[in-house]
């Protein structure tokens, strides 16, 4: 008896976790329509739930929004239109990614910025390192000094 | 200009601090608190039925020449409860504010009931049926309550309950400002 129940929570289990929030059956005017509906709320945030998009959210709120999406897309606005009336209510939070604005070009230029600089650090590393070993590199007349004193001890341990 | 060897040394240790102290900073932000996109914008136009009367519409025309208080609540939602007692008491104490309630997509007869039961705090009452005037306020979800200036303007909007603290941290600051 508990194995078959445990078979029955574990598929359970299984179905909650490939049940997607956005199941609402819509009906578009053409499979573009479609496509930009999903597109559309791909990439638009749940105003609720902060990291989800409008796709995968149960939230109420996404599921008005999404309807709303709907409605204009078949009323025939454009993405930019749609996109604009959303952000004029929700602000650039809406939008998954960031608009690139001064506010913002940490966020899409910091890890170039930082990148490069790792880059030239390690090649000034690099350098210097060469630099170093060179100069430890001994003259003939060095040289000949070492060979000396290598003979030496040679000489004197035996 | 040459910077010493000495100097260089320090350079990854301040990198560390400055980036240790940004991201402790980051970390004691709220992320959920999201600044409304309608701050130092008019509200919204609209007109909405009176949640008492069918017959009779509410306008935004009528929100303007003293502060409101628009909270959109709705009877399924349970920080509404929690909250109302205490709109309640700030509505009878508050002589400068306008109580403005937003039933929001809610069960017209229900909510009359809850008023009706427990007591009114709003002054002008109106039905958003299908959440559509909670989209044009870039509302998530209720309790949210907004604050309306002399012009028409929306100057806050508080995300959650409002409480004993919140009132008297946030809003009476605000409302003896715009006064």
């Amino acid at each position: 008896m508990p194995k078959l129940l445990v078979i029955v929570l574990v598929s359970l289990s299984l179905l909650a976790h490939n049940s997607f929030a956005a199941i609402e059956e819509l009906e578009f005017a053409s499979p573009e329509n479609e496509a930009r509906y999903h597109d559309l709320i791909d990439v638009m945030r749940c105003p609720m739930c902060l990291n989800a998009n409008l796709s995968g959210s149960d939230a109420p709120i996404a599921a008005d929004l999404r309807t709303e999406i709907y409605k204009q897309i078949q009323a025939g606005r454009s993405d930019d239109e749609i996109i604009e009336f959303m952000r004029a209510r929700y602000g650039d939070f809406i939008m998954y990614q960031p608009p690139l604005k001064i506010g913002t070009a940490m966020l899409w230029f910091g890890p170039i910025v930082l990148l490069v600089l790792g880059f030239f650090i390690l090649r000034r590393l690099l350098i210097t390192s060469r630099a170093n070993s060179n100069q430890e590199a001994l003259s003939t007349d060095e040289l000949q000094k070492l060979n000396v004193l290598l003979q030496d001890s040679k000489e004197q341990t035996r | 200009m040459q910077i010493s060897n000495r100097t260089k040394l320090f350079i990854p240790a301040i990198f560390f601090l400055v980036m240790s102290g940004l991201l402790l900073y980051g970390l004691g932000q709220d992320p959920s608190r999201v600044i409304s996109a309608l701050i130092n914008r008019p509200l919204p136009t609209f007109s909405r039925p009176d949640l008492f009367d069918d017959a009779k519409t509410i306008t935004s025309e009528q929100m303007r020449g003293g502060i409101f208080l628009v909270n959109v609540w709705a009877t399924w939602c349970p920080p509404c409860h929690a909250e109302h007692p205490y709109l309640l008491e700030i509505s009878q104490r508050e002589s400068g504010v306008t109580f403005v309630g937003v039933n929001y997509k809610d069960d017209v007869k229900a909510a009359r009931e809850f008023l009706a039961e427990r007591g009114n705090p709003f002054k002008l009452s109106l039905v958003d049926l299908d959440g559509s005037l909670g989209i044009d306020l870039g509302m998530s979800g209720p309790p949210e309550t907004f604050v309306v200036d002399k012009t028409g303007t929306i100057r806050y909007r508080h995300v959650g309950v409002i409480d004993n603290k919140v009132w008297a941290e946030v809003f009476v600051p605000l409302i003896a400002q715009i006064q």
